[in-house]
């Protein structure tokens, strides 16, 4: 052993880095103080979320849930909290929360909207996720027939018929095509289906239901209402404007002019009218136009006029996709001998709706809000249910907690939806 | 006729199409089913409750209806309409009869071609303010900021009103009643005004409700009244009889509990026999049979009762009968006889 005893032979401990370089006042540091306007504002932001909870925080958890009126609420509250205190009235929330996702759907039928709600991820996970297997498809294009029929209820033949109003088109296609021209046969594939939906399907099922007798209780449109409204709206003109957004899109690109002018006047006139606009012809006017005691069921006529406003938007979206393409793009596709319905299948739609996601989710996202409103034509989605609510002697006067709890439904929808995007445009990135 | 055709692509539609535009009672008897347009929702006149059942001052006048026509108050197909779609609602067709606080005016019967049938609530404008203000009445108002909806003819009324006192104001404009609570609560104007009716349900809510005052003041004639479409004088009168009979009934002393007996055979009141069918067949001129005037009484009541189990003042909407008591009553109620 040497007698040089102050040299160290081992390592120093390592020791904790100073107190203001680690941990949680490094950050505070860098982020929110780290020169003096930027700690002028983080005091200032600090304060405005202070201010604003000190607020809510108190009147959100000091409240009442079982009472049965908006003044036992208030008495309850007092009891609770003392003298003075106010408080938010859950209660009506609690009493009302079946009404509010389900509108007037029958008690006993409850069953029907939460299976098809279900059903519906099975139905639009293999579109989402390409990790599952692709049969799943099979059961995703029997979805929107499933879920009118367990919605609507009714005799099973009538989605079945229209159903086979597409076999038809197909199998017209199949055939027409081989004796004549493919064009042609694309026409017969339209016609086809439309002749046997008008003049042919309503006969048929009803014949067809007095033989085999297949139905379940049905229900009128007037018994839906709050959330479940709106998410049948909103589902519906979301999956369907896709598929017509693209078509529009790919039309108004076309070198056929009549095809083009339609889209563009189409895509035009839609965008041009705000929605509110067209919910009132679909409530009001369409009855001038229709004969005398027609009754056109209101709720499918604000779905089809939410489905072509969204359909005009989403083309939008989509041309936007298909500008945003290099030429290279048609031209390599032309290069390989692809025709145009194979190039823009295997080429072109999937880099274009890659481009369009983040436009394609918050068209979406803006639609399924715009759902509300169609209180202002009377329909009971969840705002239009509010003000029924209200007006019931006992909770007249509860403003906040229903719009509240409105809001934070909304938000978890759009949400999820908005993280979704992030997930796929992440999964999709194949940029350097 | 029915018949049920498939329509558009990809979503279809059951359009029923009845052919002949025949009249509308006798659509409403072969659907088996009263359209009734009432509103989304005013404190005591229309509200639908947990189970989704519809009941108010408004909604008595559709259920005595179906009663009387067929023979169930509960075969009612309710429209909730708003202000913006209710006229169309009705002169469509989409729905047979309008029961929506829907006030009579000149250009509402005549240019819309509607037949207010009769008025179930006399109503009129009023002022709300809080106590603190120390305003005793609503010509002491000047300079003051007044919450008021829009596109309504409270909106009109107000201007006049100030206007003919020469007096100035800041109107607030506000799009529905509950943001109006919240605005006037909030202290953004000094006062509020609507229908009186709306003004007493809305002070019923507030925390503390003596501490604002209706001003006396009562501005505008608002004649609230069930509606039908013009030309159809046939089912016009069914309702407007309907609701006659009603009125009568308090009049004449016929009440939901002793409707039953005085219906089972002829009593001693001649109109009283006449009314409920046990006398004559008033009925049959009506197109209905001899007992609908029972029917629609059994519902809910006569008119006085209806009135105090919706919005009377053991309700929380509180209203005295005042301008609506019955004509023997020094009140405006006042039904035709029944002869």
């Amino acid at each position: 052993m040497t007698d040089v005893s102050y040299v160290r032979t081992e390592m120093l401990q390592e020791k904790a880095p100073p107190v203001s370089q680690a941990g949680i006042i490094k950050w505070l540091r860098e982020n929110m103080f780290s020169n003096i306007p930027n700690s002028i504002l983080s005091i200032v932001a600090l304060w405005a979320i202070y201010y604003v909870l000190s607020d809510v925080l108190p009147w959100a958890f000091k409240s009442s849930w079982n009472a049965n009126s908006l003044g036992e609420c208030r008495s309850a509250i007092a009891a609770a909290y003392g003298e003075g205190a106010s408080g938010a009235c859950w209660s009506v929330i609690h009493d009302r929360f079946l009404q509010l996702i389900f509108g007037f759907y029958p008690k006993e039928l409850y069953w029907r909207p939460v299976l098809i709600f279900v059903l519906m991820f099975v139905a639009i996970a293999p579109v989402l996720f390409d990790g599952l297997p692709k049969k799943m498809l099979r059961f995703t294009m029997v979805y929107p027939f499933l879920a009118f029929w367990l919605l609507w209820g009714g005799s099973l033949w009538f989605p079945l018929m229209i159903i086979a109003g597409f076999v038809l088109g197909y199998l017209a296609f199949g055939v027409v095509s081989k004796m004549a021209s493919s064009l042609v046969g694309m026409i017969a594939a339209v016609l086809v289906p439309i002749l046997w939906w008008l003049f042919l399907s309503g006969d048929v099922a009803t014949m067809l239901q007095s033989i085999i007798p297949l139905s379940i209780e049905s229900v009128a449109s007037d018994k839906f209402g709050g959330f479940m409204l709106s998410i049948t709206i909103g589902v519906i003109g979301i999956s369907l404007s896709l598929p017509i957004g693209i078509v529009l899109a790919l039309g108004r690109q076309s070198d056929l002019m009549i095809v083009k002018v339609i889209c563009v006047g189409f895509i035009e006139f839609i965008r041009g009218v705000p929605l509110i606009t067209l919910l009132f012809v679909a409530s009001t006017l369409l009855n001038y136009f229709m004969p005398p005691g027609t009754n056109f069921d209101l709720i499918l006529r604000v779905i089809i006029m939410v489905t072509l406003f969204a359909s005009a938007y989403m083309a939008e979206v989509i041309r936007g996709g298909l500008a945003a393409l290099p030429k290279g793009q048609y031209e390599g596709a032309d290069s390989l001998g692809l025709d145009f319905w194979q190039s823009t299948r295997l080429v072109i739609m999937p880099q274009a709706l890659k481009i369009s996601i983040p436009n394609i989710v918050s068209s979406f996202i803006g639609l399924f809000k715009d759902t509300t409103l169609v209180s202002i034509i009377g329909l009971l989605d969840p705002i239009g249910l509010s003000t029924n609510i209200r007006a019931n002697m006992e909770w007249n006067g509860v403003i906040w907690e229903l719009y509240g709890f409105i809001a934070l439904v909304f938000w978890l929808f759009c949400f999820s939806m908005s993280r979704y995007s992030m997930y796929l445009e992440r999964k999709l990135q194949t940029g350097h | 006729m029915k018949k049920s055709v498939f329509i558009g692509t990809l979503a279809a539609a059951s359009v029923t199409a009845s052919l002949a535009a025949a009249g509308t009672l006798d659509d409403v008897k072969a659907a088996g089913e009263l359209k009734c347009g009432v509103s989304t929702g005013v404190v005591g006149f229309a509200a639908a409750d947990a189970n989704g059942v519809w009941g108010g001052f408004d909604v008595a006048v559709c259920r005595a209806v179906a009663a009387a026509v067929l023979g169930d108050a509960n075969k009612i197909k309710f429209v909730p309409t708003t202000g913006k779609t209710r006229f169309t609602a009705l002169a469509s067709g989409e729905v047979d009869m309008l029961a929506r606080n829907t006030t009579w005016t000149y250009s509402r019967d005549i240019d819309l071609k509607f037949d207010f049938i009769g008025v179930n609530y006399y109503d009129g404008q009023g002022f709300m303010a809080p106590k603190a203000l120390g305003v005793a009445s609503a010509k002491d108002l000047d300079g003051a900021t007044v919450c008021i909806q829009t596109g309504t003819t409270t909106e009109l009324n107000l201007a006049d009103f100030f206007r003919a006192n020469n007096i100035s104001y800041e109107p607030v404009p506000i799009e529905t009643n509950s943001e109006a609570q919240a605005q006037y609560l909030a202290g953004a104007c000094d006062v509020f005004t609507t229908d009186a009716s709306g003004l007493a349900a809305t002070r019923a809510t507030f925390e503390n409700p003596n501490d604002h005052v209706v001003l006396p003041e009562i501005i505008s004639k608002e004649p609230l009244g069930p509606l039908v479409r013009h030309g159809d004088n046939q089912w016009g009168d069914v309702v407007r009889w309907t609701l006659n009979a009603l009125i009568s009934a308090e009049e004449l002393g016929i009440t939901s509990a002793n409707v039953d007996k005085l219906a089972s055979a002829a009593g001693n009141n001649p109109e009283v026999n006449r009314m409920l069918g046990t006398e004559g067949d008033l009925g049959a001129m009506l197109g209905l049979d001899k007992s609908w005037a029972h029917r629609a009484i059994g519902v809910a009541g006569n008119y006085g009762e209806i009135f105090e189990k919706n919005i009377g003042e053991a309700t929380p909407v509180g209203l005295a009968r005042g301008l609506n008591a019955q004509w023997t009553n020094g009140g405006l109620i006042y039904s035709p006889p029944f002869r």
